[in-house]
């Protein structure tokens, strides 16, 4: 039990994709210019993510190993056109702010990353696991990073406006050099924080 | 002249890399030397052409006229894949030296969104065949241009007095959002 637990909490921080591992970092900037767009593009790859892990540890033995990428692909596409079609049916709107990179999640790394170096090895269980801790660090970090460049650029927070219309915002964090440099700074704070806690244990 | 326009929107306006975000993880990955960045971004743009003409027949020869549209992504990432697995097997006979500085970045031009983000973003904007070709190209020169600037500047880098927290991929970024601020000002230029 406790080695499954593992599996689920390691995504969340210690191998968290986008601070730690640095991969999948295009819908990271591109997407978060508010939190509600990071949240809905974080809970789509997750999707993707948990489907695509179950269903490639579930075939990792019938998979010839030379052929097994162009499998993952198709694995992957399948269940991010999948996500592509219901979104476009059921949230037209969120599907229009996220445009390409719905359809792009197939060549997100965390994807493939995923499928390569655990579901492709590891029992259903655990690859289930693996694939939603991994999805929700990366929710919460696009979410994070969605939040702080909201607050800053529009002053509002989850479309709730909590600035006057006419208060000056730092516009800067709207446009695509803030999305690099608020995710440059949040780096350097992950890093702060995780060498405290490694001097404290 | 509109071929013109296309060209310099793909490189300078619209920057693949600095305003799409696209194609952010070998931009971070391979920017620490010139030599090896200008290697990556040559083959790219290489596979970005190829790319550019074989997707644009795929929509119009294949997709649209059998109304398969929603194959769209399977059919381009397939098709895109097998292309680069040729790119990498025609580098490693001619050029044995580039194919090792480049190593595990040639397979990754696969998973590089630049490739299939620029492929449907030539579709939905129905370019005409030869359009499409040389808004591959600038994309690709684009791509090359941004990676060749980061890497460009992280060599100085590695003089400077960087804080310990920041060092590595953090102020990578705080310099992309610079080279990011920069090519805002070509906005409106085309």
């Amino acid at each position: 039990m406790g080695g499954l637990m593992k599996e689920f909490f390691k995504g969340l921080w210690n191998d968290n994709p986008t601070f730690r591992l640095q991969i999948g970092l295009c819908p990271v900037l591109a997407v978060t210019s508010s939190a509600l767009n990071g949240l809905g593009m974080g809970l789509a790859t997750t999707f993707v993510l948990i489907c695509s892990s179950v269903l490639i540890s579930l075939l990792k033995n019938v998979i010839p190993s030379k052929v097994r990428i162009p499998c993952y692909i198709i694995v992957i596409a399948t269940f991010s056109t999948i996500v592509d079609l219901v979104m476009h049916a059921f949230l037209p709107d969120l599907h229009r702010v996220l445009g390409i990179f719905i359809p792009l999640i197939v060549v997100n790394c965390i994807l493939m990353g995923r499928a390569e170096a655990f579901a492709s090895k590891n029992s259903v269980v655990s690859s289930a696991l693996d694939g939603l801790g991994m999805g929700l660090g990366f929710t919460w970090a696009l979410t994070l990073i969605g939040a702080i460049r909201e607050i800053l650029g529009s002053g509002s927070i989850f479309n709730h406006k909590f600035v006057a219309d006419t208060a000056a915002t730092f516009g800067f964090f709207s446009l695509p050099p803030g999305a690099f440099v608020t995710v440059g700074i949040l780096i350097a704070g992950m890093n702060i924080i995780s060498a405290r806690l490694r001097k404290a244990s | 002249m509109e071929l013109f326009y296309i060209f310099i929107g793909a490189v300078f306006v619209n920057n693949f890399v600095l305003v799409r975000f696209l194609g952010i993880c070998p931009f971070m990955g391979v920017s620490k030397q010139t030599e090896t960045a200008l290697g990556m971004g040559l083959a790219t743009t290489f596979v970005m052409v190829v790319s550019a003409a074989l997707t644009w027949l795929l929509q119009w020869f294949v997709l649209e006229p059998f109304g398969l549209p929603f194959l769209q992504t399977p059919v381009f990432i397939l098709s895109i894949a097998s292309m680069v697995q040729l790119v990498e097997m025609f580098l490693n006979k001619t050029s044995p030296g580039l194919h090792r500085a480049l190593g595990i970045y040639l397979p990754l031009i696969t998973t590089n969104c630049a490739v299939l983000g620029f492929s449907l973003i030539a579709v939905q904007g129905a370019y005409s065949f030869i359009q499409s070709i040389i808004f591959g190209l600038g994309a690709g020169v684009g791509f090359t241009l941004a990676l060749m600037l980061l890497a460009g500047i992280r060599e100085e880098m590695q003089f400077a007095d960087v804080p310990e927290p920041l060092k590595g991929i953090g102020i990578a970024f705080v310099i992309a959002g610079l080279l990011s601020l920069a090519f805002s000002g070509f906005s409106g230029l085309v």
